[in-house]
Formats: structure tokens, C-alpha cells, sequence
């Protein structure tokens, strides 16, 4: 039973396969429209995700599958008390497959030990979000064509950013990859992160507040939400939250081919001005998320579909 | 000088960090054991300054890998016939479970009592281990 916990689950191999199945999808969306007739996915979320939710359920109903679930704690038997491990035992007589959002991290990994259908990951607490990671890489290799030899800048919260982390982890696979992180000090990744990966693999990175200093030097721009949800402390938030601001006319110090990428939502690190350039494709990485996951059901149901 | 008398069977763990001896003793369990076992804490050592011995009489037996967990320069002594018989060095676990105990407020393991804690060896060099759910790294108190 193979199940998608960590983004780094997946082979540079599978995961290449995957961004190709994901591509074929994107370019062809009929010939996938029929595929999971009859299958169902379980959407447990354990806290609100409107994104995310939609967009597995939009990637099952686009592969003719149907969707059932929840998407909260209050209305699952999470509020009475019931455990993951118990909640997916019984929903595995229920679905075929099953993405979780769970506010604690480890969540899903336990769900995963008690199933007997494949689990996925939608994000749990501030620690792993592989749809996400896999959402950003075929964004990247779609309108970029490689994933190799590129310097991404991380913006705004990197330290409870799971998004920064869970991609941070898949581009060092690549070669040649660098990374500008931009973030108060405050929010800086986790000390683990860089000692465990960027200087135990020897990538070039470097630090910075200067978000103006690194935009010419980036060919990727990922920006980031500072999240209310992860601070215990309102007041770090508030003083926190619009460090930076990413507007027009910062734009002009980019190059003409970076590309700006965001999780969404979006609160106001990037101006809506920016939204009319060609280089924000936020909402196209959106886009992509719905193909990736088609592509990601399919491998995991382990259903074919000639090319 | 306080004096504790020499055993003629059983183990001496020595150098463990000062104050420490007493999370070994309840790991251990050894609140249950009938075997004779004295604690001396904050004993004079050159090399540490001070440090904590757990001395057992009698025959135990133990997983004494696990301690490396809690403090990994602890020195297992196995006295037989009154004389060190073996110098036990402590190898690190890849896995262990239940305990250490993650204290991640965000793990899953905070709200699921019932959960063992797990935690995997990431790097041998420092004895760095991280609970298998939320990969946070274990800190000592």
C-alpha cells in the first residue's frame, strides 16, 4: 500500500513520472475523464481548508470518481473523542482513497499505519503539505521546463512555513539549485533545515531582510503568508505580518522570467497590482494543483491510462 | 568523602550527567526491582566535575542501548566476582519507543494519549532523534 505522508515519499524517479502523468493530464483532460468511475475519495478534514479540499475533490469528480467526507472536526466524531486510528479503520470500508488535513503534525502518518486504503497527506499543522510541494513542482517544470539549476527565493514566513520546508527538501534533489531566503529574523527556517539539509548537502543559500537586494537574483519568487494559525502570541503576528509587501514596482527589479509563486491565500504580501503580470502565476499554480492530484490519485489507486 | 561499599555482582553506571541519575532509576523501574541499588549523586569527577553513579547488586537484565537515548556518555560497568568483568559502551538505537517523550504541543501525540511515542535515530554523530509523527527533535529537559 503506498501512501503519500511526506513529500519526500516519492522517488526522484516516481516523482518525475508523476509531474509527466500530471502534464499529460493537463494537456489532455478527456482522455482522463472516466478513469476512477465508480471510486471514491474521503476528504477528512479535521480543519477548515477551502483550497485544498475543493481541489482534490475537483481532481476526483474531473476523474469521474465521487467524493464523501467532512471538513471539520465539529462535524466528524473527532468531537467526540474518537482517534485517526479508528476514524480510518472505518473509512476504509467507506472510500478507495483518502486525503486528511489535520491540525496535529503526524496525523495522517498514523492514519497511514491503520488503513487499508491509500492515504494522503493534505497538509498536517505546520509540518508537511506534500500536494502542496508536488503543486509547486509542476508549476515550476511546466513554465519553466526543468526543475535544475534555479535560484528560488523564500519570502516572508519560513520558519512555520511548511510549504518552504516541504519545498526546500524537493529542490535539493536537483542540481544546481540555490536559495535566497528572505524573512525577518524571527521567522527564519528552522535551524534543523539548515544544518540537516542545506549544510549537510552543501547547497548555496544565503539569509536576508533585503526582499529588494535578492528580487534581481531570482529566477523563482515564492512567496508566503505569515499565518495567524501557527503563532500562540497575537501580538508577534500582528508585528510580524506585513514585514513584505510585494508591489508593482518592486517588480521591476525582477527579471523578465522570474516567476512568481504563492500557496494562496494570499493576504496582502503581494499587492493586487502584481496580479495583471505576466510573471504571477499564482492562480495558474492553482490550476496546476487539481492535475497534480489527478495525476497523484491515479498513481496511488494504481490505475493506468495509456498516453 | 561519602563511601559506598564495592558489589561483587552486579552493574555500575557510571558518568552520568549530575542530577540525571534519578531519570535513570525510573526509566529503569527500578523502584521495582528487589535487587540492593544505591544512587550517588553529584560525585567529584575530573573529567566532568561532577557526575552520578547507579550502582545494582545482583543479576539484572536490561536493554542498556536504550540509556544512550537519555544520555549517551554513560559508562555500563558489569562487575562479576567483585572486579569489572566488561565495559559495556552504549550503541545508539535507530528506533525507540515510548521512551522519550515528545513534547511538541503541535504533535499528534498531545491530543492521542493512547499513541506510543516513536522515535527514530537521524543522526548518529550527534544522537540526534526525532519523533517519528512530527519530526520534532528530542531536547532534553
Amino acid at each position: 500500500m503506498k501512501h503519500l505522508i511526506s513529500p519526500l515519499d516519492l522517488s526522484p524517479d516516481e516523482l518525475s513520472d508523476l509531474l509527466a502523468l500530471a502534464e499529460d493530464i493537463y494537456s489532455s483532460p478527456e482522455k482522463y475523464s472516466h478513469c476512477c468511475q465508480g471510486k471514491k475519495l474521503a476528504t477528512l478534514f479535521y480543519e477548515p481548508s477551502t483550497r485544498t479540499r475543493l481541489s482534490f475533490e475537483a481532481a476526483m469528480l474531473n476523474l469521474g470518481g465521487s467524493v464523501l467526507g467532512f471538513s471539520s472536526a465539529d462535524s466528524s466524531s473527532a468531537a467526540k473523542g474518537e482517534s485517526v486510528a479508528d476514524t480510518i479503520r472505518v473509512i476504509s470500508f467507506y472510500a478507495d482513497i483518502c486525503a486528511m488535513r489535520h491540525p496535529k503534525e503526524g496525523a495522517p502518518l498514523v492514519a497511514s499505519m491503520h488503513s487499508s486504503i491509500p492515504v494522503i497527506n493534505a497538509g498536517d499543522g505546520g509540518h508537511n503539505h506534500p500536494t502542496q510541494t508536488l503543486t509547486d513542482l509542476l508549476t515550476i517544470k511546466n513554465l519553466k521546463g526543468h526543475l535544475d539549476g534555479l535560484t528560488i527565493g523564500f519570502c516572508g514566513d519560513l520558519k512555520f512555513g511548511r510549504t518552504v520546508h516541504s519545498l526546500i527538501n524537493a529542490m535539493v534533489r536537483y542540481p544546481n539549485t540555490r536559495f535566497i531566503l528572505i524573512s525577518p529574523k524571527e521567522l527564519q527556517i528552522p535551524a534543523y533545515l539548515k544544518e540537516e539539509t542545506l549544510d549537510a548537502l552543501h547547497i548555496p543559500y544565503e539569509e536576508t531582510t533585503n526582499l529588494e537586494a535578492a528580487l534581481p537574483k531570482l529566477d523563482i519568487l515564492y512567496m508566503t503568508r505569515v499565518q495567524k494559525e501557527r503563532f500562540f502570541n497575537e501580538e508577534d503576528y500582528i508585528r510580524l505580518k506585513d514585514t513584505f509587501i510585494l508591489d508593482k514596482q518592486k517588480m521591476q527589479l525582477a527579471k523578465d522570467d522570474m516567476l512568481v509563486l504563492h500557496p494562496l491565500p494570499r493576504v496582502n504580501e503581494i499587492s493586487t497590482d502584481v496580479d495583471d503580470d505576466p510573471r504571477a502565476v499564482y492562480f495558474k499554480q492553482a490550476n496546476f494543483g487539481v492535475y497534480v492530484r489527478m495525476a497523484l490519485i491515479l498513481t496511488l489507486l494504481g490505475i493506468k491510462v495509456e498516453k | 568523602m561519602l563511601n559506598i561499599g564495592g558489589i561483587q555482582e552486579g552493574v555500575v553506571m557510571d558518568h552520568i550527567v549530575a542530577g540525571c541519575a534519578m531519570d535513570i532509576y525510573h526509566y529503569l523501574e527500578l523502584d521495582k526491582t528487589d535487587a540492593c541499588v544505591a544512587i550517588i549523586k553529584n560525585a567529584k569527577s575530573n573529567v566532568m566535575g561532577k557526575k552520578d553513579i547507579i550502582k545494582i547488586e545482583g543479576k539484572i537484565d536490561f536493554d542498556f542501548d536504550v540509556l544512550g537515548v537519555i544520555d549517551p556518555n554513560i559508562t555500563i560497568n558489569i562487575i562479576k566476582d567483585g572486579v569489572i568483568a566488561e565495559k559495556r559502551k552504549l550503541n545508539l538505537p535507530e528506533r525507540v519507543t515510548n521512551i522519550i517523550h515528545c513534547k511538541n504541543p503541535r504533535c499528534i501525540t498531545s491530543i492521542e494519549q493512547e499513541l506510543p511515542h516513536r522515535f527514530k535515530l537521524t543522526d548518529r554523530t550527534h544522537g540526534i532523534y526525532r519523533c517519528e509523527y512530527c519530526e520534532q527533535k528530542f531536547k532534553k529537559d
